[in-house]
């Protein structure tokens, strides 16, 4: 690990003080703390959110859930409300990693960070989430730009992430065995006739929504329609532990399964 | 059987250490005025040094010192502890295998610079000034192309072959082979793992300029080889001015058995600098620097007669070296492959060639089970392959074949000669374990759920309690075998035993206590176990190979039996009556057929204190030192009974059940040995299904961290269902054969079997290991037709 300032804010008001082009943002560290520690990152300065009260909270209103930034995933999964407005984000949350990873990680985190096998943004693509920041807003379609790339610009924080409540939703994750990201995430969500559906895991320019599903699906929820679909394995992602081709037959694999899943609730 | 004694299942005693935090492993020591050495390493796999600038890492703030290869050209290279000789009595190649890369780096890791700095952070800082060129040369990755020729790993190899050895009567393979009604072939790959001690290596270097002594504290499961090896061949270090202490040891699988670059580097510049230098591994390095296991690509033909009755077994195996020779890497593909061919079976004729081979890749060596799970795995597939073909069951294939219980002592094609063993008991065990008789019934149940579902059996045997120092120094070993033990009575009777077996969590703390509990009569807490320091315990060979308990056990027991026949003499004299009538039992010698006795506590206090004493017959104290160099190896067998279920829509593969039934002969404490059962079938299903250590074809290690290298975790396994059976060794006194591997030996095939059985409707005879979901989805889908497609 490289020196570096370290300050640890009250407000978002001090954390924009702070901010500079040679700043990072601690939030529950599960990716900069291991970065920091191979010397693969030498920021100026650390900035932990830690104290930041605008980035925490967990709010059920009507038709939404708003999530703050900060927000363990740990808390997502055990959440009253997120069990009760949308169960499946709690069970995609007590999917992630481990226990130390879940009372650590942050959806913030994750969401900011946009690791192409990160859970989450299956779902806020799938549940058309809107991502809050200390700018301005981003609808998930425009904001997952890349592997490890979002619309976020230098300084912009992420400060919460509300999320629409659907009439049936789920998620199916087929592991990366070594490390149990998703190799293969699926998150169908049906509201009214639309339906939706994210994937994360394998998409070669990170999580994205699958056309081919939503419309096999919006003519027919059913786990059969799901497995009917074929997908071309052009744009996935393929590496030691799955090949484009087997992330491409999966997909609907794990989608037929949390299509299921979500009928049986 | 006592509450504390031989058989009995004593909580370890060392787990109050190790669960509080509050061991001590090398990591924990830091000596005063302690330094810290970096090691800037090859990020390249093969390649020429083409520019070398250390000027600004030696002016960086807090640097003490910076060494190339060059600085270390004129010392000797890291020793190889065994010499194997191959055809036409060829030695194999044997070269230097430098402390720092020198002139060529030849493997991704590669140790080319070290810095020593007062802080790791300044060392780091001070190693990114240093200006390194590599010309890179193409890498050797695989061993095909390697033996090809073309690119050579080192000069004196131009066809990267370190030795071609064989071993077994070839003409009178072919014979066999020539009559056969059967013949059974596979071509398999035993796949690279690495093995991952949950306790990075470290070395702390410290030397002593008033007495001129050197301290070594290093993560070895054997601290006087790692004296011998570096004392006498690397550093030229007397041995009374050299102390190697090897503490609390976080796993070593066989990892930490070989004497590494860092620990010769920590210990010489400890004297150069005038500092203790410390060094511990970052995980990254101990993906890239700890001896890698398995890594053998083998072609297997096996001849059966139209009874099913094996004739012969021949097997051509290469054998990946990787860029250097680790200390015993060149036995582990021979004389502890080759000969262990035989299995269980009596194979009349068995011919074996291995071809060893170096690539630009962490070298290769011993890793539980060492060349024995090798040999097991391609002799159990093709056993099963040939039972698959031949319309046979694969249980009755393999009890149609084993040695008879009459046949012992049994000496096989293939050099050994197994002392004792019953194949059929073990077999029988696990076949009602595993309710074999009801697999049909369950697999058209799970086909109903839409799961294939597969059983998998695996008879193995194993060579513990290495070995016979004259017939190991025959096959080329460099060292003798044997271990040894001081039982030091203090005199008011508890004891202190000094061995040279090493406990890196195999819980000898406990079991050696037990057997000093057992034979002297004493509560456990009256007797310490001490390891790992040479300038404590008597030269010994340490653990590895699942001997501890075979070899130092019974250098023990020996030491014991001095002990006690020294204090009968003692007693003798307390007690007025003849040596030949005095009885030893619980702790108290005994008049015979009287009341008239002393307890061993007496004695000793006697011993130490000899007022009332015959001074000029026996001399005072009661300590006594052993070295046992035992007769045989012995011979761990057992069935393994692997049930599999697979979801064929993904390709994923749970185990349903697992059936371990092992003949370990004599057990001490049975808990002890359920949890190294435990342990080692989680590594052989961990190499089975999840781990594979993947090189591409640069020599970049694409599975060199957590994120890729798939460590088995505690859901990857079912609840086992273990047993054993016992026919005693016959060569120690103890009766017992050793259980630290049997579990990676035997339960890669039978998990393999499991799966391929599974898949035979889709026509699967064979899938190498790990069986992932991706491969298994292949398998499935690639197939033409399933053979018994509705």
């Amino acid at each position: 690990m490289y020196n570096f300032e370290y300050a640890k804010p009250h407000s978002l008001h001090d954390v924009a003080a702070l901010t500079n082009d040679d700043s990072v943002f601690l939030a529950g560290g599960q990716t900069i703390i291991p970065t920091l520690k191979q010397r693969l990152a030498s920021p100026g300065s650390v900035i932990d959110l830690a104290n930041v009260p605008e980035l925490r909270g967990l709010h059920l209103q009507e038709g939404a859930l708003g999530i703050g930034a900060m927000t363990r995933h740990v808390d997502v999964e055990q959440s009253a409300d997120v069990q009760k407005a949308i169960p499946a984000l709690a069970e995609l949350a007590k999917g992630i990693g481990d226990p130390q990873v879940r009372h650590r990680g942050t959806i913030g985190g994750s969401v900011a960070n946009h690791d192409p096998a990160a859970d989450y943004p299956a779902a806020l693509l799938a549940l058309g989430a809107v991502i809050m920041t200390n700018k301005r807003q981003h609808a998930a379609d425009d904001f997952f730009t890349g592997i490890f790339s979002t619309a976020l610009e230098p300084g912009e924080l992420i400060t919460s992430i509300g999320l629409p409540i659907p009439d049936q939703a789920a998620y199916a994750k087929l592991e990366q065995r070594a490390s149990r990201y998703a190799l293969v995430g699926v998150f169908v969500a049906k509201s009214g006739s639309d339906v939706r559906v994210g994937v994360s895991g394998a998409g070669a320019d990170g999580a994205f929504r699958c056309t081919e599903l939503e419309h096999a699906l919006t003519a027919n929820f059913t786990p059969d329609a799901a497995k009917a679909v074929k997908l071309s394995a052009g744009g996935m992602l393929g590496d030691l532990h799955g090949s484009a081709e087997y992330r491409a037959a999966m997909i609907p694999v794990m989608a037929s399964r949390a299509v299921a899943t979500a009928l049986s609730r | 059987m006592s509450e504390s004694g031989i058989g009995a299942a004593v909580k370890r005693r060392e787990d109050f250490r190790f669960l509080k935090g509050i061991g001590t492993y090398t990591d924990d020591i830091n000596q005063p005025g302690q330094a810290y050495v970096y090691f800037l390493r090859s990020p390249l796999a093969h390649g020429t040094l083409s520019a070398l600038d250390t000027a600004a890492a030696k002016a960086s703030p807090g640097v003490l010192a910076v060494y190339t290869g060059d600085d270390m050209a004129e010392m000797a290279g890291l020793p190889c502890g065994w010499l194997v000789t191959g055809k036409d009595e060829k030695p194999m190649v044997e070269p230097k295998h430098p402390i720092l890369a020198h002139k060529k780096v030849r493997h991704v890791g590669d140790p080319v610079v070290a810095v020593i700095a007062e802080t790791l952070e300044q060392a780091k800082d001070a190693a990114e000034k240093i200006d390194l060129a590599i010309d890179e040369l193409p890498a050797v990755v695989d061993m095909r192309k390697a033996l090809a020729g073309g690119v050579s790993v080192h000069d004196e190899a131009p066809d990267n072959m370190c030795f071609d050895w064989e071993l077994g009567d070839k003409a009178a393979v072919d014979a066999a082979f020539a009559s056969a009604h059967h013949v059974t072939k596979l071509d398999l790959v035993n796949n690279r793992l690495i093995p991952n001690a949950m306790e990075p290596r470290a070395a702390i270097g410290a030397y002593d300029l008033a007495t001129e002594e050197h301290t070594l504290y290093t993560t070895s499961q054997n601290p006087h080889v790692i004296r011998l090896l570096m004392g006498a061949f690397v550093l030229g270090i007397p041995e009374h001015k050299l102390r190697v202490v090897a503490p609390d040891v976080g796993g070593g699988f066989g990892s930490k058995i070989y004497h590494y670059a860092e620990e010769a580097f920590v210990t010489w510049a400890s004297k150069q600098v005038g500092r203790p230098v410390k060094w511990v591994a970052e995980r990254t390095e101990s993906f890239t620097t700890d001896a890698h296991g398995r890594d053998h690509i083998s072609h297997v033909e096996m001849a059966f007669d139209a009874n099913g009755k094996a004739l012969a077994l021949k097997v051509d195996t290469m054998a990946n070296m990787g860029a250097y020779l680790s200390t015993f890497a060149p036995c582990i593909p021979t004389w502890l492959h080759g000969t262990l061919l035989a299995g269980q079976y009596a194979t009349p004729a068995i011919h074996c060639n291995v071809k060893a081979v170096f690539t630009t890749t962490t070298p290769v060596d011993a890793y539980r089970g060492a060349g024995r799970p090798e040999a097991t795995f391609l002799l159990e597939r093709i056993m099963s392959k040939a039972a698959a073909e031949m319309g046979m069951d694969q249980a009755e294939l393999r009890r149609q074949n084993f040695i008879q219980p009459d046949q012992f002592p049994y000496q096989t094609p293939v050099a050994v000669v197994y002392d004792t063993g019953d194949y059929e008991a073990s077999l029988n065990k696990a076949l009602e374990l595993a309710s074999y008789a009801g697999f049909a019934d369950r697999k058209a149940a799970a086909k109903s759920r839409g799961k294939l579902r597969g059983i998998g059996v695996a008879s193995y045997i194993e060579a513990c309690g290495i070995a016979p120092s004259s017939l190991v120094g025959s096959l080329g070993a460099r060292a003798g075998l044997y271990e040894a033990a001081t039982v030091r009575v203090n005199p008011t009777g508890s004891v202190s035993v000094y061995t040279g077996s090493h406990s890196h969590g195999q819980g000898h703390d406990t079991t050696f206590a037990q057997v000093v509990a057992d034979k002297l009569g004493l509560p456990l807490e009256q007797i310490d176990i001490v390891h790992g320091d040479t300038a404590k315990v008597p030269f010994g060979m340490g653990t590895y190979g699942s001997r501890s308990l075979a070899v130092g056990g019974t250098a023990l027991v020996n030491a014991l039996n001095k002990v006690i026949d020294k204090g009968r003499r003692i007693a003798a004299h307390l007690l007025e009556a003849a040596e030949g009538d005095i009885e030893f039992a619980d702790g108290t010698y005994t008049v015979k057929g009287t009341d008239k006795q002393k307890t061993f506590g007496e004695v000793a206090l006697t011993a130490y204190v000899p007022h009332q004493y015959p001074i000029e017959e026996i001399e005072p104290g009661l300590e006594e030192t052993a070295f046992y160099d035992p007769k045989n190896f012995t011979y761990p067998a057992g069935t393994y009974i692997c049930e599999v279920e697979i979801d064929p829509t993904t390709g994923q593969t749970e185990i349903v059940q697992f059936v371990a039934a092992d003949d370990f002969g004599n057990i001490v404490n049975p808990m002890i040995v359920e949890g190294q059962v435990h342990g080692g079938l989680v590594q052989g299903i961990g190499q089975a299904m999840l781990e594979h250590a993947v090189y591409d074809d640069g020599g970049q290690l694409l599975t060199g961290s957590y994120m890729d290298y798939c460590m088995p975790r505690a859901d990857d396994v079912p609840s086992f269902q273990v047993a054993t059976t016992c026919t005693p060794c016959t060569h120690n006194p103890l009766g017992v054969k050793g259980c630290g591997e049997a579990g990676a030996i035997g339960a890669p095939p039978a998990v393999i079997n499991a799966v391929c059985d599974a898949l035979a409707e889709y026509g699967v005879d064979h899938m190498d290991m790990p069986a992932t979901p991706e491969k298994v989805w292949r398998a499935i889908n690639n197939a033409a037709t399933p053979m018994a497609a509705e």
